[in-house]
C-alpha cells in the first residue's frame, strides 16, 4: 500500500466512525496536537470527532536529508474522539486491519507511555502502540490541556505515517517510501529536507527570530484583548515554531529555556481558558446539535 | 455453607510496573473486607495480566458468624438511685448499646457488681452484602497514577471495560463507569474471544482456553523455560535481568518466546550501549557467549502463540537496525567532541538553581578531591590523575549518547576518554566516580575512583542540606540515602583513614568557598552527621544485633572503618565466647562504680590491698597496647586485651570494699574503675547489650 493510499484508508476508515475529516491546518506546528482543532476543540463539554493529516515540523530532528529515518518534516494521522468510546482500542485495531496488518499474524501490544507538553499546559495517560517491536501510534486519554481539566476526556490516536509505511511497504530508507507507484518519498521531500536543516542549523536569521517571537508574542496578547481565540491561538503557535527554530540553532540557553517554554504556555493557558468562555457565552452550540454523550 | 468468589476487573491494558503492587492490594483489601465482615474464607489467590486483575476466595462463607458478647456498663452503685431507679448514667449505657434497660443483667467482677447488656447480632447472607463489599474494594483500590475516560466522573489506573464478580454461579451486580458486572470474561485481545465463567473455580482453565495464562507465576516459568530452552539450544548466555523479566511478564497475557539477529558491523560499539538500547528501547534479552561477549542476537517475547513467528522476528530486526544505527550515528559523532568544548557546555547545564551549573559543581569537586588526595596522602602521579579526573569526570553529560541513555553516564566518558588520549587511570576513574551506582553495586577499585567519588557525593550531599534539602520519610529525590551509603561502603572497603567530620569540612569549606551557605556550618554539621549516623547503622544492622549496634555507635562513628570493625568483633565475641557475658558484666560494675568518681588520676601508692593492685598493674599493661589496637582499627585484638581484664576486675570487686571509710582511699579507687571506664568507653557502651 503507498503513502497516498494510506491516508485515503484512514481518512476513509475515520469518515466511517463519523468524524469529520478537516484539512491540514496553515500555520507550522511541531505535532498534530497542537492544530486547534485538536487543542481548542479537545476543551469543554462539546463533543467533537475529527481526523486529519498534519505535516509536523521539528527543526532540531533534521538530518540534511541523511538519515534514514529522521525528518524535519514528518506526516501524523490525527484523530480526536470526544466523549472517547468504550471500544476505541478495537475501533483502532480495526483501523490498522483496514492498512493491510492483521494482528495475528503480528505482535501488537499497548505498552505505557505518558504525553506531557509543558509548553501547551496539557499532559494525558495512555501507551504506544507497538508493531512488532516498533512504535506506530500514540494513544493519549487528554487528561488536561491548557491547564484545563478535560471533561468529557478526548481520546487522541496519532499514526506514525512514516514508520508505518516504512513497515507496510518494507523499507528501510524513508526516502524510499513510494508516495504513488513511480514517485517515491524523497522526489517529493528530500530537497526541502536538504534545505530546511541547512537553513535551520547554518543559515537562520537568530536576531530576526528572536524579533519575530516578539512580535508574536504581543500580537497573540493583543488579539487576545480583543478575545478573538483563533487568530491569538495562530500566534502562539508561530511562538512555538519560532522558538523550536531558535532552540535547533542552539541560540537558546538551558537556563533561558525555561523562560520561553513558559511564556509560550501562559499565552497558551490564556487562549484555553476563553476559547472556553466564549464557547460557554455562544451557548456550547455542538451540545445542542444533538451530539449525545455516550456513558 | 460456602461458595468460592471471583471478582475480576478488566482493564485496557495497564502500565507494566504498577500490576505486582495492584495485586497486592487487591488480595489485602479483600481479605480486609472479609474479616472486617466476619465472613469466613478459604484460600485467596490473585491472577494478573496486561488486561485484568483478579481475586478467586475459595470456600466463602454464604452467611456472617453470628455475634455475642457482653458488654459491661457501670456499676450497680452507679447504675440505680436511691429509689432503685435505672439513673441517668444507665438509661445513656442502653441508649448507647441500643438496648433496654429490662435486658440488663448484674454481674460481679473483681468484687463489684456490674451492669451487663448481652448483645446478640445474627449475620446476613453475605450475597445480600458483596455488592457493595466488591464495590468498596475496587473503588479504594488506588495506583500512582490515574486517570478519566469518557464522560465518567470516576478515576482509575486505565479505563475499565468489564468486570466478572461470581459467588458461587450467582452474579452479584455491580457498576462502575458504565459497566456492568457479569460473568462474561475476555480472552487475549487478538487469539481469544468472550466467554462464560460458570463457576469461579473454572476461571483459570477457562482464560488458559482464550489464551491467556492468568497465573502470575505460571506465566513467569514459561517465559524462563522458552528462555532456558533456547539458550541451551544455541548454547548461548542469555542475559536475563530481574526487572526486565518483571516488566516483559506484565506485558503479555501469551508469552512466545522468538529471537533474531542484527548486523555483526555493529558489535564495535561498545557493548553496554548496545545492551542498553536493546533493553531499555525494545525490552529485549541481550545474548552473550560463556565469555560474556555480545553476540548479534536478541531474544524477545511475544504476546501470542507461535504462528507467524518469522514476520514478527523480521519487524523486530528491522526496528534494532534503525536503533543500532542511531545509537552509532551518535557514537560516531560524540567522538568529534572535543573535551574542552563538551566541558564549556557544562556551564550552561544547571545542577540545581541554587547550587549552580555543572560547571559549578565539577569546581567543587576539583577542590574537594585535591584536599581529599592531600588528606589521604596519596603519590604524586595518583595526585595529578584525581585532579584529571576531577576536571573532566561530567565531560560526558553533553554527549548525544549519555543524552539518549542517561544512564550510560560514566561508561560513555570511560570510552571517549580513552579514545581521545586520556590515561587508563583517569579514564577508568571516571566511570567509577559514579559507583557505586546501586545497592549491592561494587565501589571504585582505584584510589582515583574513591576519592573522586566521595568528592562528587559529599559535594552533593553537603549542597543539599545546605539549602535545607534533607531526606525525610521516603522522600529523596536527589538519592542522598544511596550516596552517603556509598561513600560508607569506599572508606569501608578501602580501610581509608579519613573521618566523617574531617570529609564534611572539606566540602563545606569548598561551598563557602564558591558561595555563601544559607545554614549555619553547625547545623549543617549536625544534620550530616545525625544522616551518616544512620547509614552507617543500617550497613551495620545488615549482620549485627541491633543492642551491639547501639553500644558501638555510642563511643563514636567518625571513624567508620573502626565503629564497623568494633561491631563486628563485638558481635562475634557475643556469638562465640562462653563466658562473655561475665566479661560484660564486670565490665558494667566498673562503670556503675566509675560514675561516682570525681578524677581519673590513680596514686599507686595508695592502692593497699593486693587485689587493687594486681588489678591496677593488668589495666596498666593492656591499656597502651589496647588504644594501640583501637588505633589500627584492630576491633577483635582491642577486645581481646579488655576481656583480659575480666578475672582481676572479679577478684577485685569479690575483695575489695571499694567505698572504704577513709576518703583518700575511697576517691582513689574509684579514680582507677574511672580511668579503666575511659577506655572501655572507647570500645562501646557495654550496658546497651541485651541478654536473653
Amino acid at each position: 500500500m503507498n503513502f497516498q493510499q494510506m491516508i485515503l484508508t484512514l481518512q476513509q476508515f475515520w469518515a466511517e466512525q463519523n468524524c469529520i475529516v478537516v484539512q491540514p491546518y496553515d500555520v507550522e506546528k511541531g505535532a498534530g496536537t497542537l492544530n486547534p482543532m485538536t487543542f481548542l476543540r479537545s476543551i469543554g463539554p462539546e463533543p467533537w470527532n475529527v481526523a486529519y493529516v498534519e505535516p509536523s515540523r521539528r527543526p532540531a530532528d533534521g538530518r540534511y536529508g541523511e538519515n534514514p529515518n529522521r525528518l524535519y518534516q514528518h506526516h501524523q494521522f490525527q484523530v480526536i474522539l470526544k466523549p472517547s468510546p468504550d471500544n476505541i482500542q478495537e475501533i483502532y485495531l480495526e483501523s490498522l486491519v483496514r492498512l493491510g496488518i492483521n494482528p495475528l499474524e503480528h505482535d501488537i501490544r499497548f505498552v505505557e507511555d505518558n504525553w506531557e507538553h509543558p509548553g501547551l499546559g496539557a499532559w494525558g495517560l495512555g501507551w504506544e502502540v507497538w508493531l512488532d517491536g516498533m512504535e506506530i501510534t500514540q494513544f493519549t486519554y487528554f487528561q488536561q490541556v491548557g491547564g484545563i481539566e478535560t471533561n468529557p476526556v478526548a481520546v487522541e490516536i496519532t499514526y506514525g505515517m512514516e514508520r508505518l509505511a516504512s513497515y507496510i511497504q518494507e523499507k528501510e530508507n524513508v526516502f524510499d517510501l513510494e508516495w504513488v507507484n513511480g514517485t517515491t518519498y524523497g522526489d517529493v521531500f528530500h530537497q526541502p529536507e536538504y534545505e530546511h536543516s541547512k537553513y535551520t542549523f547554518e543559515t537562520s536569521d537568530v536576531k530576526m527570530l528572536f524579533t519575530l517571537f516578539n512580535m508574536y508574542e504581543q500580537e497573540a496578547s493583543k488579539a487576545m484583548e480583543q478575545h478573538l481565540v483563533f487568530p491569538a491561538y495562530d500566534y502562539v503557535l508561530k511562538c512555538s515554531h519560532t522558538f523550536n527554530l531558535l532552540d535547533a540553532r542552539g541560540a537558546i540557553s538551558v537556563t533561558e529555556r525555561t523562560g520561553y517554554i513558559t511564556r509560550v504556555r501562559n499565552l497558551a493557558r490564556h487562549v484555553a481558558a476563553t476559547y472556553l468562555e466564549e464557547r460557554e457565552k455562544l451557548g456550547f452550540p455542538m451540545l445542542k446539535k444533538g451530539g449525545e454523550i455516550h456513558g | 455453607m460456602a461458595k468460592d468468589l471471583l471478582f475480576e476487573i478488566g482493564l485496557e491494558e495497564m502500565p507494566a510496573r504498577f500490576i505486582r503492587g495492584a495485586m497486592e492490594q487487591l488480595r489485602d483489601r479483600m481479605i480486609k473486607w472479609l474479616d472486617e465482615h466476619l465472613i469466613q474464607h478459604g484460600d485467596v489467590a490473585v491472577y494478573a495480566t496486561p488486561r485484568r486483575l483478579a481475586v478467586l476466595v475459595k470456600e466463602v462463607a454464604e452467611k456472617q458468624k453470628d455475634v455475642h458478647e457482653e458488654v459491661k456498663g457501670p456499676s450497680r452503685k452507679i447504675a440505680l438511685d436511691e429509689n432503685g431507679q435505672w439513673s441517668k448514667a444507665a438509661l445513656g449505657f442502653a441508649r448507647s448499646q441500643g438496648a433496654d434497660p429490662d435486658q440488663f443483667t448484674f454481674k460481679e467482677l473483681g468484687g463489684t457488681e456490674y451492669v451487663y447488656v448481652s448483645k446478640s447480632q445474627t449475620g446476613v447472607a453475605t450475597s445480600t452484602i458483596l455488592s457493595a463489599g466488591l464495590l468498596d474494594i475496587l473503588q479504594a483500590m488506588n495506583f500512582p497514577k490515574n486517570m478519566r475516560w469518557g464522560s465518567y466522573d470516576f478515576k482509575f489506573v486505565r479505563p475499565i471495560r468489564w468486570i466478572v464478580a461470581l459467588f458461587g454461579s450467582d452474579i452479584i451486580d455491580i457498576e462502575v463507569a458504565g459497566v456492568k458486572s457479569g460473568n462474561i470474561t475476555r480472552g487475549h485481545r487478538f487469539l481469544g474471544k468472550e466467554t462464560v465463567i460458570g463457576q469461579p473455580a473454572d476461571y483459570v482453565e477457562a482464560l488458559r482456553k482464550g489464551y491467556v495464562i492468568a497465573d502470575v507465576d505460571e506465566r513467569q516459568q514459561l517465559i524462563q523455560q522458552q528462555i532456558n530452552s533456547l539458550a541451551q539450544q544455541q548454547g548461548w548466555n542469555i542475559s536475563v535481568k530481574e526487572d526486565l523479566l518483571e516488566e516483559v511478564l506484565f506485558l503479555v497475557e501469551t508469552p512466545t518466546v522468538l529471537y533474531g539477529t542484527f548486523e555483526e558491523s555493529f558489535l564495535h560499539i561498545p557493548q553496554e550501549v548496545l545492551i542498553t538500547s536493546m533493553r531499555e528501547h525494545q525490552r529485549y534479552f541481550p545474548v552473550l557467549n560463556d565469555q560474556g561477549e555480545l553476540l548479534p542476537y536478541f531474544v524477545t517475547v511475544r504476546n501470542g502463540n507461535a504462528e507467524h513467528l518469522d514476520v514478527i522476528a523480521k519487524g523486530n530486526e528491522k526496528v534494532l537496525r534503525a536503533r543500532l544505527s542511531d545509537a552509532k550515528f551518535f557514537y560516531e559523532e560524540d567522538q568529534r567532541l572535543d573535551i574542552k568544548d563538551a566541558l564549556s557546555k557544562l556551564e550552561s547545564i544547571v545542577f540545581h538553581e541554587e547550587l549552580g551549573t555543572v560547571g559549578d559543581k565539577v569546581r567543587r569537586i576539583r577542590r574537594n578531591a585535591e584536599k581529599l588526595a592531600a588528606l589521604l596522602d596519596v603519590n604524586t602521579g595518583v595526585a595529578e590523575s584525581v585532579n584529571r579526573t576531577a576536571e573532566i569526570c561530567k565531560f560526558d553529560l553533553v554527549t548525544q549518547m549519555v543524552y539518549e541513555f542517561p544512564e550510560l553516564q560514566g561508561v560513555m566518558g570511560e570510552d571517549y576518554a580513552r579514545k581521545a588520549g586520556e590515561s587508563d587511570a583517569v579514564a577508568k576513574a571516571i566511570f567509577e566516580h559514579y559507583q557505586p551506582r546501586f545497592a549491592g553495586d561494587a565501589v571504585p577499585a582505584s584510589e582515583e575512583g574513591s576519592i573522586v567519588s566521595m568528592a562528587d557525593k559529599i559535594d552533593t550531599i553537603t549542597g543539599c542540606f545546605s539549602i535545607g534539602i534533607v531526606p525525610t520519610g521516603s522522600q529523596d529525590p536527589y538519592g542522598l540515602r544511596r550516596q552517603a551509603a556509598g561513600i560508607v561502603q569506599i572508606i569501608l572497603e578501602h580501610k581509608l583513614p579519613v573521618t566523617l567530620p574531617a570529609l564534611f569540612d572539606i566540602a563545606l569549606e569548598t561551598h563557602q568557598h564558591f558561595h555563601d551557605l544559607k545554614r549555619t556550618k553547625d547545623e549543617i554539621r549536625k544534620d550530616l552527621a545525625d544522616f551518616f549516623g544512620l547509614r552507617i547503622k543500617k550497613t551495620l544492622a545488615d549482620h549485627v544485633r541491633y543492642d551491639v549496634v547501639d553500644a558501638v555507635i555510642a563511643s563514636g562513628y567518625e571513624d567508620v572503618v573502626s565503629v564497623i570493625a568494633r561491631g563486628e568483633a563485638l558481635m562475634a565475641a557475643i556469638n562465640g565466647l562462653e563466658d562473655f557475658k561475665t566479661t560484660v558484666e564486670s565490665f558494667g560494675r566498673v562503670s556503675n562504680l566509675a560514675s561516682k568518681a570525681s578524677t581519673e588520676k590513680v596514686r599507686s601508692d595508695l592502692l593497699t590491698e593486693p587485689a587493687e593492685s594486681r588489678l591496677y598493674e593488668a589495666w596498666k599493661s593492656v591499656s597502651g597496647e589496647y588504644r594501640q589496637a583501637l588505633q589500627e582499627r584492630n576491633a577483635p585484638e582491642a577486645l581481646r586485651l579488655l576481656s583480659n581484664l575480666k578475672d582481676s576486675i572479679t577478684v577485685f570487686f569479690d575483695t575489695v570494699m571499694v567505698m572504704a571509710e577513709d576518703e583518700t582511699i575511697r576517691a582513689n579507687r574509684l579514680a582507677l574503675l574511672k580511668a579503666m571506664d575511659e577506655d572501655l568507653k572507647q570500645f562501646a557502651d557495654f550496658s546497651k547489650l541485651v541478654w536473653a
